[in-house]
């Protein structure tokens, strides 16, 4: 049923193959002349153009077989194999590893483009492509990976290049700090999803530990270890996909230079885990109560950072806030069993969101590193193709029909009606009003009203071509994707759903018509009302606003950091201090201490018989002599 | 007659040792050593004698050249011993005490 497909192999090869490449040019060319900018940028986009180009190649293949064998594969070398664990360096590419394959190296491509305009003068210019090469191929490993164990070394991989990327303007210390903390919350993500696999691998692992053996042996999983590895794994998909509780890290990772962050939001790390829960749709549809939790922490996240960014004043936070809420929008999906509404989610969502986060670099790039909303204004005039490019992102993740995000968001909602999850749908409808409200706040604070500081709003224009060119693809991406999975009240006929049936394990719900008009009038309605609000408050130009109560609550984030430093953090330093300064002196070091002082003192003791006169030597040795003789004569006796 | 010279051998020998123990001259040391090889040698020669075969003389022969040449030897590290700290008392060079 599976066909050999030799080229997979290649997909994340290429931008693997850059990464080393283009670390190893700059490594051996940054402390003398430093090669021309040029060089580095082509070199950076050949990678994820080639795997582009591959992706495509594959999704032709895939689209000439017949639905149900719709499955590529490519065995590169056996891993390692222990006793009945047997790990292939495989690839899978089904319709959706495909799927993802095509937004993230479409999107990874653009964002290197654009990159090459945007980090342009940094002096870590090199290092900067090298990176982002290595993050695009693992998340291409984690997409393609043909089970678990492969699947979770992308998953490695895209959380050290977060690491590495989030503290890349590393002078600074609260960058750093910011990486660490993306890397630590991650980590706790990863044992959740460690321990989910060696369920699974106990449960069902001997008879083939990859995706396709599994699903076919799924049956013989015992409902409550099924449960057991749903949870684990779903513990992991908070950490990287930043849902409660761990989404503390996103909004930090601001701290990168913005291509990465419009990465990171978009194509690659955080979509991986709606990706993992889509993957192992086999098993989730199997646990309805894993479901649920999947779907009402997905819904609750999407909630408490719609809260978090109508309050937030740097731009970019906004964008990380909705980018968190749109997450919870997604898990919702997947979590009612609606896997394709939430991958559909991902995808629409990987165009408008790489497209805010590079039009707001762009903004952040004319005003000179200024990233404060309230110190904008006004730039409607001076950055047109930026303007529009950035409201057609906005109403894509807004929800306006017939923008992109309005058909996935929908077609989340509607799921969510249609399978009775009527307080999932009551938060997600209200949710999205939210979301209107806040991304119309930015648009209308940045680009609308009169100029805050009129320093920097002199001097700001539209970005150089290499910049706006992504833009402009990314805004008819965010334009039309949504009419790829057309619902048949439109009209059409849901193609990307009818693309990934074969890959999940999903039941259309049918809901009738009533409930998808009601879905529908709802969403729009909120979506009516969130910009209505955003219009009369900053429409015409705002100050910024004093916060109190429960605002000010709000835009402390409602002290979450500060809790989990004081309930989390600080009781692990004082662990680690204790041990250090009680057990650490006392019981690991006595023994080897006392050792030492053990020989100090026998030393000591015997030191009297080292006097340095030759006669006294001499006489020690006649001693010996004497005594040993008197032994030998008593023994010949 | 044997315990004669074995009884003038261990006198010899202790006197040897004594005078290695006792003195500090480097030179009544190196003297005293004599003495025990010699005392050494007085045994040899007595049971050569008392055994009638040539092997103790033999021995007594091979002594006498080793200590000829251990003379020259210790001889020219007394010189340089002399060199360093021009005294000849063994007290003086103690660079092992502990």
């Amino acid at each position: 049923m599976e066909q050999c497909a030799n080229y997979l192999g290649l997909i994340p090869l290429f931008p693997l193959l850059g990464a080393v490449f283009i670390g190893l040019l700059h490594v051996f060319t940054c402390k003398r002349t430093a090669l021309p900018e040029k060089v580095y940028g082509i070199l950076a986009c050949v990678g994820p153009v080639l795997a582009f180009v591959l992706a495509l190649k594959v999704f032709v293949a895939l689209k000439g077989l017949a639905p149900e064998a719709r499955f590529l594969s490519y065995k590169a070398f056996t891993w390692f194999s222990v006793g009945e664990l047997h790990i292939d360096m495989g690839f899978l590419a089904d319709p959706l590893s495909c799927l993802m394959l095509l937004f993230v190296t479409f999107i990874g491509s653009l964002i290197h483009i654009y990159s090459i305009g945007y980090m342009g003068g940094d002096k870590n210019y090199g290092k900067f492509f090298a990176y982002m090469n290595l993050f695009l191929g693992s998340m291409l490993v984690l997409v393609l990976g043909n089970g678990p164990v492969v699947m979770f070394v992308g998953w490695e991989g895209v959380g050290l290049c977060s690491y590495l990327l989030i503290s890349f303007y590393s002078e600074d210390r609260s960058n750093v700090l910011a990486g660490n903390k993306a890397f630590i919350v991650n980590r706790v993500g990863d044992l959740g999803f460690v321990l989910g696999m060696s369920f699974l691998f106990w449960g069902i692992g001997a008879h083939g530990f990859d995706y396709l053996s599994l699903k076919a042996n799924v049956h013989h999983l015992e409902p409550a270890v099924a449960l057991t590895v749903c949870l684990l794994l779903f513990v992991g998909a908070t950490g990287k996909s930043a849902q409660i509780p761990l989404y503390v890290w996103l909004p930090d990772a601001m701290a990168g230079p913005t291509p990465v962050s419009a990465l990171i939001h978009a194509a690659t790390m955080v979509t991986a885990g709606v990706y993992m829960v889509a993957r192992f749709s086999f098993l989730y549809a199997g646990v309805e109560l894993a479901g649920n939790i999947v779907a009402w922490i997905g819904i609750l996240t999407a909630l408490l950072a719609a809260i978090f960014g109508m309050f937030q004043e740097d731009i970019k936070k906004v964008l990380a806030y909705s980018t968190v809420s749109q997450l919870g929008y997604m898990f919702a999906g997947v979590g009612v069993a609606a896997y394709s509404a939430g991958i559909f989610h991902v995808f629409t969502h990987a165009f408008f969101k790489a497209l805010l986060f590079l039009g707001a670099g762009s903004v952040i790039y004319a005003l000179h590193h200024e990233q404060n909303i309230w110190k904008m204004g006004g730039l409607k005039k001076k950055m047109p193709k930026t303007y529009i490019t950035m409201v057609i992102g906005a109403l894509a993740l807004a929800g306006c029909p017939p923008f992109s995000g309005f058909f996935s968001k929908d077609e989340i909602l509607y799921s969510a009606l249609a399978t009775g999850h009527f307080g999932i749908w009551a938060i997600g409808v209200l949710v999205a009003g939210m979301t209107a409200y806040y991304t119309f706040r930015m648009i209308f604070v940045v680009f609308h009203g009169e100029p805050r500081d009129h320093h920097a709003y002199e001097h700001a224009t539209d970005a150089p071509s290499v910049m706006t060119v992504p833009l402009i693809i990314l805004a008819i991406g965010a334009l039309c994707a949504g009419l790829l999975n057309l619902p048949g009240i439109f009209g059409g006929d849901q193609v990307v759903s009818h693309w990934l049936a074969p890959s999940l394990t999903e039941h259309h719900p049918h809901g009738g018509v009533f409930l998808e008009i009601l879905a529908i009038a709802a969403s729009v309605v909120a979506f009516v009302i969130g910009i209505k609000i955003a219009y009369t408050k900053f429409g015409h130009g705002a100050q910024e606003p004093f916060f109190s109560g429960f605002a000010d609550f709000a835009y402390h984030k409602f002290y979450v950091d500060e809790l989990y430093d004081r309930i989390i953090v600080q009781p692990y330093k004082a662990i680690g201090s204790s041990i250090w300064k009680v057990i650490e002196p006392n019981v690991t070091d006595a023994p080897v201490k006392g050792v030492s002082r053990l020989y100090m003192v026998l030393g000591t003791a015997f030191k009297v018989f080292q006097v340095g006169y030759v006669r006294v030597y001499a006489l020690y040795m006649v001693l010996g002599l004497g005594i040993m003789s008197l032994l030998l004569s008593q023994s010949l006796n | 007659m044997m315990h004669g010279y074995l009884y003038l051998s261990i006198i010899l020998f202790c006197l040897g040792i004594v005078g290695v123990v006792a003195r500090r001259n480097v030179f009544t040391v190196f003297m005293s050593i004599e003495l025990m090889l010699n005392a050494a040698n007085l045994v040899f020669v007595t049971f050569a004698r008392v055994h009638e075969n040539i092997d103790g003389h033999v021995l007594a022969m091979m002594v006498m050249a080793v200590a000829a040449a251990e003379a020259a030897l210790a001889l020219a590290v007394v010189i340089l011993l002399h060199k360093h700290k021009s005294k000849l008392d063994t007290n003086v060079f103690s660079l092992l005490k502990g």
